[in-house]
């Protein structure tokens, strides 16, 4: 095999490129969770997202319409879910398996009059730069705008949760929704808000999938990718920081057990098949064994419903 | 007065053989149980074109996607046959034993099973397809075609058949060109497109510039259109998916075979059989080969087909050493039916183990 420096270059950005649907998910449902809602609703609302940005993008041609159509699919959907869950007060665990499997459902009916088409080339920014740098060049240049907001999204969540004062008011009513509805704060606005925007960047999350990494549209095609998502959140301890790290461990794992199969190691497949799941669950935890930050960081009333008159 | 005779016996011809289709389409009801949904655009795309060809022919079909290869599959089964239907398609390996069990119970319904091997009552028959064919020519195409001599392979189960398409692949590869190597990577999935991509991309950054597949999605080929390197289509035409990419594809055909058995059950000649089809029946198709392909490369794989068909030339044809260089087939000998459907080693110059 050939170890050059540009092969691993090229290596480090396909397990970028893998990682971007997961960073994407889970730092809107770290929103969510921080806000003290349990949404397991992911999965569906990403499928959700993949149709609808490929079924727009076949009808009406324009990029743009459809990711923003993508992410507008993840609010409309997970509008259901904020409906039931905060204006209903429905049990969050239950409604958000009900929201997967709805999801699933409906995108392939829509779907059925969309399989079998090519999908669109989505384009790439400063490709020329891309064989410029030795190592870096191909980590940095050539990707999709969605690649870069991607890796840019967890220091932002970062940021708006620790130094902003929405971001306090987020953390607020996740951890005590009693005492910030009594400094005024409204609890099921804020809520529905996060709600939303986790639809948002699920939908934008299925949109990469459809249209950017695997342009087509197929049943199913998430594979379990909104699961992960939400494993990852929780094993960060809704840090965005780790939320990177462990996307970045998971999707480098799935390659180099590829590579590693490629090139003839004698371990056996199964066992490097299930590599993934098993170290970034292993890492998370260690990495985040400290048990007070943990308390800091666990949105203490996470899926319990509020209800204005508690 | 003989103008009005003539037309009015004309047009009762016309009615009576209109009302004759209409009665056969009335007669038979097929049925057919999916394992994996009809948007899959690989193996229950294809099964399901066949069904619409059974459609086509002027029979009424149903059929039942998603059902796992479990007690469901039964319950199925039993529903299908109890609701009047007349023949019974169930076309993944896993239904075996659910539809035995259940042609017990059921007498007089038909039942068909895809790519199994058990024929335990007078009303089951048996039926697959002769893949390897195809992949022979895939072989012969990939081992001319490619300049690094590595050629990559995105596998799914190690089942038999997936190790035949492998097995005849590298043997017509190597017999174009002995300097090639196949790199086999298990994706352990038959369609998760993100997988699938990852696991082409493996392949080709270790320097593989043809792609063959033996799982469901058109990721590959599409990872190979942006990385510039071949591939070849799986169950459909991939071709407009990837143009540069596919030199051409392997097509799985049901559709003649699904209306010759619903007519055999309209006819009442419906009789147990198992069936084994290639490229000779039509069965399995080798889509448009593309013009990237040197002339004379296209032709001699237009004469590889047509001696696939005719018989002449067998896809396992001796000798053939496994990979400890022990004799499989001995020379001027073919592999039997037997062999093939229970081949679980690789040959010679395939590289790495099968997964336990």
């Amino acid at each position: 095999m050939i170890i050059d420096i540009n092969f691993i270059g090229l290596i480090i950005a396909s397990i970028m490129a893998s990682a971007v649907p997961l960073i994407l998910a889970s730092c809107g449902e770290l929103i969510t969770e921080r806000s003290g809602v349990l949404n397991l609703g992911v999965e569906g609302m990403m499928i959700i997202g993949a149709i609808s940005g490929f079924a727009l993008m076949t009808v009406t041609g324009s990029l743009i319409i459809a990711i923003f159509g993508a992410m507008l699919a993840g609010v409309l959907i997970s509008t259901i879910f904020a409906f039931l869950t905060q204006t209903l007060i429905t049990n969050h665990v239950a409604t958000g398996l009900a929201l997967t499997i709805f999801g699933i459902g409906i995108s392939a009916m829509i779907g059925k009059n969309f399989v079998g088409i090519p999908g669109k080339e989505f384009p790439v920014l400063f490709e020329n730069l891309k064989d410029t740098i030795p190592l870096i060049g191909p980590i940095l240049f050539g990707h999709s705008i969605v690649f870069y907001f991607a890796f840019a999204l967890p220091f932002m969540t970062n940021y708006f949760l620790k130094k902003t004062k929405i971001g306090l008011i987020v953390r607020a009513v996740g951890d005590s929704p009693v005492s910030a509805s009594n400094q005024g704060i409204k609890v099921r606005l804020v809520r529905y808000l996060c709600i939303l925007y986790g639809g948002a960047m699920s939908g934008l999350a299925g949109a990469y999938l459809s249209m950017i990494y695997t342009p087509q549209w197929i049943e199913n095609m998430t594979g379990g990718r909104g699961w992960i998502a939400l494993a990852l959140v929780v094993f960060s301890t809704w840090n965005p920081i780790k939320i990177l790290i462990g996307a970045m461990i998971f999707g480098g794992l799935t390659i180099i057990q590829f590579h590693m199969q490629a090139i003839g190691v004698r371990i056996p497949v199964q066992f490097l098949t299930a590599l993934p799941y098993i170290v970034t669950i292993i890492v998370l935890v260690v990495i985040s064994r400290d048990s007070r930050k943990i308390r800091l960081s666990t949105p203490s009333s996470l899926g319990k419903s509020f209800h204005k008159d508690n | 007065m003989h103008k009005i005779f003539i037309r009015s016996f004309v047009s009762s011809l016309v009615l009576l053989f209109t009302l004759t289709v209409a009665a056969i389409a009335k007669d038979v009801k097929a049925a057919f149980v999916y394992i994996g949904p009809t948007g899959d655009h690989g193996w229950t795309y294809q099964h399901d074109v066949g069904r619409k060809a059974v459609e086509a022919a002027g029979f009424k079909t149903t059929y039942v996607e998603g059902v796992p290869e479990s007690a469901d599959a039964e319950r199925v089964l039993r529903q299908l046959a109890n609701s009047g239907h007349d023949i019974i398609f169930t076309t993944s390996f896993g239904y075996m034993n659910p539809t035995n069990k259940v042609a017990k119970e059921f007498p007089n319904v038909k039942f068909e099973h895809a790519t199994g091997y058990k024929r335990e009552h007078a009303n089951v028959s048996t039926y697959a397809a002769r893949f390897y064919e195809g992949r022979t020519i895939l072989g012969t195409i990939a081992g001319t075609m490619t300049k690094s001599n590595v050629i990559g392979y995105v596998a799914s189960f190690p089942i038999p058949e997936v190790i035949r398409g492998i097995n005849s692949f590298t043997l017509a590869a190597q017999k174009v060109n002995p300097n090639i190597k196949t790199k086999i990577v298990w994706a352990f999935t038959w369609y998760d497109p993100g997988k699938e991509a990852e696991a082409a991309k493996a392949l080709i950054d270790q320097g593989a510039d043809v792609i063959a597949q033996h799982t469901d999605s058109t990721a590959i080929v599409q990872m190979a259109e942006k990385a510039g390197v071949y591939a070849f289509g799986q169950a459909s035409d991939m071709d407009k998916f990837a143009p540069k990419a596919v030199l051409t594809s392997v097509e799985n055909n049901w559709g003649p075979y699904y209306v010759d058995r619903v007519k055999a059950v309209a006819n009442g000649t419906w009789n147990q059989k198992d069936t084994w089809h290639g490229i000779g029946d039509g069965m399995v198709v080798i889509s448009d080969l593309d013009s990237q392909m040197p002339a004379d490369l296209r032709s001699k794989v237009k004469k590889l087909q047509a001696d696939l068909a005719s018989g002449k030339v067998h896809s396992f044809t001796g000798p053939i050493y496994d990979q400890k260089g022990n004799l499989m087939v001995a020379e001027g000998k073919t592999a039997d039916d037997g062999m093939l459907a229970g081949m679980m080693t690789y040959v010679k110059g395939v590289e790495g183990d099968i997964p336990k």
